[in-house]
């Protein structure tokens, strides 16, 4: 098997088999194994194994401060430093969390990623030349991704909370405003499977990509598209009792957990897949979520030159020494007149 | 030294596209050219540092210790309980693939495990095998693969293809840092007594001599006291420089390379007399002797073991602070290291300049000047009277380098000195994602300058070279200027072989064309020796004439 259908089909099929377990399990009226059981250890390894990897992360100390800086530093007063200087190579604890934000929030370096091609080129002696755009649209894929989860994650708090919260509310008639089809589409959900497969087709068809790319890449990618397929068949297809489903989730958060009668197995497929996710996270490359945060060459101010950083576990080293030095070349010295610390 | 093939023969033949095999089935080919060589005992002797033995890179075996992979898994691990970098940097990579094509080792070979990702993963799939459950467990599929003597082999050949300019971090959306990787893959190397010959020769020789260029301190001085004499010839200005004075004001620390070859040699002449016309009281140390590092592209230890003696001589001579001269890693140190490293330098003082009475306070701690800084402040202060006409004959184009630019951020200095001491438009940019933070590395630095190395700098400058081609194409453009000794010690060669007739030139060298000393002799000449616009150009118009 090659290395690409390895990596490609071991978790396709992986998730395929996730779906047909849980599949078999509601078949074997394993309901509250599915419902209850399972997401709830879900949540427990999700939690302890997020702060598990934080602390394993932080016990790490930081040695040097190495931002990578993008923009003017601090110099002579006046060489005025832009907003965009001051975000890029930050100077202070505000200007990071600036940064910070931009890059969280906006995906700063994604949306600076440049595409470099090396293209025929007449005029030039060798016959071509390399060419440098813009290129935005992993930035677009990746933005789309990204918000589109947290929209659909934010909207499923309505099964989570009793009354629903306003924001929740308002949040589902921006996301739904297209009224046209009954029941409401939500924008969000149709834009993160668009951008998931986005995101997976571009691995498979661009050969460079296709090449770097491991089953931890596509795993999580199946993962989400399961997750956002079953999702979207339960709402507009294949309707489940979403009453029925509330109760089972409010009785989750309430820790009162019941299996209501009635609810269709494509929600426990959907579930399932949920809670392989989260298990999955800790332990998966989706800690790039809490690790960017902790990114030394991100989150910490360009000040070098006038805050010394210290290293905990700075050590002293040996170093020649001016008077081992001296010593070697002292009459050389004195007969060309470099002064010296002992005449002879 | 290998044939290096021509321009047209390379170009051609990139092809980005990967081969059909998986990564975790090749293995690189020592072909001559594309490879330095390993580094020979007696350097590792005279440093301390362990497994020395004669050794060469196309040996089938590298008479590694019988322990070797024991010493570098050990070695990994302290190195992840030091460096949360690494630890971050291994676990949070998501391929997504945007520093694919950032890294000029990539763009100029087409060889995929220079996209700085698989790099990175050559390191980190072993990380896998030995520290991660799922790696233990699931192997390949994991992405993760036994350390065996072909994978160090492949460590060797791809980390030292990369020249930790940091391009890709810039781009990285988790800013993991290849280079912090680089560094700490080659210390493992280092561990196992994996060295190029070219670094521990400098390092050594640095070590022991004061400089990577080993200079004994009667050879330096002779070397600087021959470019006074070359100023006093070119300007009628004598330039004297005093040697490891005690209670001079400011200790100037340079880049060996700037007296050691042309044309950084310029840049140090243009140093003296910039230093001369303010009657600056600065000192050179002969033990001090090098601000750059090679020891910081062997190890971080190293690199402490080398800068430490910058303060040690600052200290010593009793100076009140330091500049340090035009050269890029030597101000990533300089700027990220050399405070932790070595200091608090409390026994400097915050850099004051005496002409202008500028409070350098972004350098309150490290107590350490910029020239350029240094030289922009006299020149916003009108304290240089110029004459950039000096200068017409020269049209430049500025390589930010990748240190000073993704490890520092000191771009306006350089170009405010370049529009004073050029006649206005005689400075154009190259194209915007190839300059500033984007700029594309010499495909040279960190340790490359080797010669047995040819082929593979001069694929990896590919897109600087590119670049200034288009410049020198449109614009016209004659010098590319630059403020990195290893710049200019290896992009002469870069541009001869990509952009012939370039010129590499310092910035400080253009300051000392221009710079008019009130008793100076009428110039005729740059200091270059090469004839002034406008000078022997009278006979030849009459000859039109006629």
């Amino acid at each position: 098997m090659t290395f690409f259908k390895m990596h490609f089909f071991v978790p396709l099929f992986a998730v395929i088999g996730l779906v047909i377990i849980a599949y078999a399990g509601v078949q074997a009226n394993l309901q509250a194994v599915f419902g209850v059981v399972l997401p709830y250890l879900a949540a427990l390894i999700f939690v302890e194994g997020l702060i598990y990897r934080l602390v394993q992360w932080a016990r790490s100390p930081v040695p040097f401060r190495i931002p990578t800086t993008a923009g003017q530093n601090k110099s002579l007063p006046w060489i005025k430093k832009d907003l965009g200087d001051k975000l890029d190579n930050p100077e202070n604890t505000l200007q990071v969390i600036g940064r910070m934000a931009l890059e969280v929030l906006a995906f700063r370096s994604l949306f600076r990623n440049l595409r470099t091609e090396l293209r025929q080129d007449p005029d030039n002696p060798e016959g071509a030349r390399l060419i440098h755009w813009s290129y935005k649209w992993l930035w677009l894929g990746a933005i789309a991704f990204h918000y589109a989860f947290l929209v659909v994650l934010l909207r499923h708090l309505r099964f989570f909370t009793e009354p629903v919260p306003g924001f929740v509310h308002l949040l589902d008639s921006a996301d739904g405003f297209l009224q046209f089809f009954i029941p409401t589409v939500y924008i969000s959900g149709i834009v993160l499977l668009v951008a998931a497969a986005y995101l997976l087709v571009r691995r498979v068809t661009q050969p460079q990509l296709r090449y770097i790319s491991l089953a931890a890449d596509y795993f999580p990618l199946f993962l989400v598209l399961g997750i956002g397929i079953t999702g979207v068949l339960m709402r507009y297809i294949y309707k489940v009792d979403i009453i029925a489903v509330k109760q089972l989730v409010i009785g989750l958060v309430t820790l009162h957990p019941q299996v209501p009668a009635g609810i269709g197995s494509l929600f426990y497929i959907h579930i399932f897949l949920v809670s392989v996710l989260f298990a999955y996270f800790p332990f998966s490359k989706l800690m790039h979520a809490p690790g960017v945060f902790l990114s030394p060459t991100r989150n910490l101010a360009s000040n070098n030159r006038w805050v010394r950083h210290v290293n905990p576990w700075n050590y002293p080293v040996k170093f020649h020494s001016y008077m081992e030095y001296e010593d070697e070349f002292r009459d050389a010295m004195i007969e060309v007149e470099i002064p010296v610390e002992k005449e002879s | 030294m290998a044939k290096v093939p021509k321009p047209a023969e390379i170009l051609p033949g990139i092809s980005y596209q990967p081969p059909a095999k998986g990564w975790m089935e090749t293995k690189p080919e020592f072909k001559p050219g594309t490879y330095c060589n390993a580094a020979s005992p007696k350097w590792l002797e005279s440093i301390g540092y362990p497994y020395s033995r004669a050794w060469s890179v196309t040996d089938e075996d590298w008479k590694l210790p019988e322990n070797w992979k024991e010493i570098i898994l050990q070695g990994l691990q302290d190195r992840l309980d030091r460096f949360r970098t690494l630890k971050l940097f291994f676990d949070i990579c998501v391929r997504c693939g945007a520093c694919a094509d950032k890294c000029h080792f990539f763009l100029g070979t087409g060889d995929p495990k220079n996209m700085p990702v698989l790099r990175a993963e050559l390191m980190r799939s072993v990380y896998k095998k030995y520290f991660k459950r799922a790696g233990m467990m699931l192997g390949e599929l994991a992405g993760a693969r036994n350390l065996t003597e072909d994978v160090l082999k492949e460590w060797f050949y791809y980390l030292y293809q990369c020249t930790e300019c940091r391009r890709c971090s810039l781009f990285c959306p988790y800013g993991i840092d290849m280079a912090e990787m680089t560094i700490l893959g080659r210390e493992l190397l280092s561990s196992v007594g994996v060295n190029i010959e070219w670094t521990m020769a400098s390092v050594a020789s640095c070590y022991e001599r004061g400089s990577h260029i080993g200079a004994t301190p009667q050879a330096m001085k002779d070397m600087i006291d021959f470019f006074a004499e070359e100023n006093e010839r070119v300007t009628g200005i004598a330039t004297p420089v005093t040697y490891n004075r005690k209670g001079a004001e400011i200790l100037f620390v340079a880049p060996s390379g700037d007296y050691f070859a042309d044309p950084g040699t310029y840049t140090f002449m243009g140093y003296m007399l910039l230093f001369n016309y303010l009657d600056l009281d600065y000192t050179i140390s002969t033990y001090a002797a090098e601000g750059g590092n090679f020891g910081f592209f062997m190890s971080h230890e190293m690199g402490k073991r080398l800068n430490a003696k910058i303060y040690e001589e600052a200290k010593r001579l009793k100076v009140k602070w330091i500049i340090g001269g035009e050269c890029g890693h030597m101000w990533r140190i300089c700027n990220q290291y050399m405070d932790t490293w070595n200091g608090p330098a409390d026994f400097l003082e915050v850099p004051v300049s005496p002409i202008t009475g500028t409070k350098f306070e972004n350098a309150a701690s490290h107590k350490m000047v910029h020239i350029s800084e240094f030289t922009a402040d006299l020149l916003y202060h009108g304290k240089l009277k110029l004459d950039p006409s000096r200068n017409a004959h020269i049209k430049m184009t500025f390589h930010d380098s990748c240190n000073t630019s993704r490890g520092m951020g000191i771009f306006e200095e350089p170009r405010y000195i370049i529009q004073n001491v050029l006649p206005p438009g005689h400075f154009v940019e190259m194209p915007p994602n190839t300059i500033r933070e984007k700029t594309f590395c010499c495909g040279s630095g960190s340790g490359f300058n080797a010669d047995e190395y040819l082929e593979t700098r001069m694929r990896g400058g590919l897109p600087r070279a590119n670049a200034v081609r288009y410049v020198a194409d449109k614009y016209g453009v004659n010098h590319l200027g630059c403020i990195c000794a290893i710049d200019r010690a290896v992009l002469p060669t870069l541009v001869n072989y990509w952009v012939p007739g370039m010129e590499v030139t310092g910035i400080s060298e253009m300051v000392g064309n221009a710079l008019v000393f009130p008793d100076e002799i009428e110039r005729t000449t740059d200091l270059r020796d090469r004839d002034l616009e406008g000078v022997g150009e009278t006979v030849e118009e009459g000859e039109e004439d006629e």
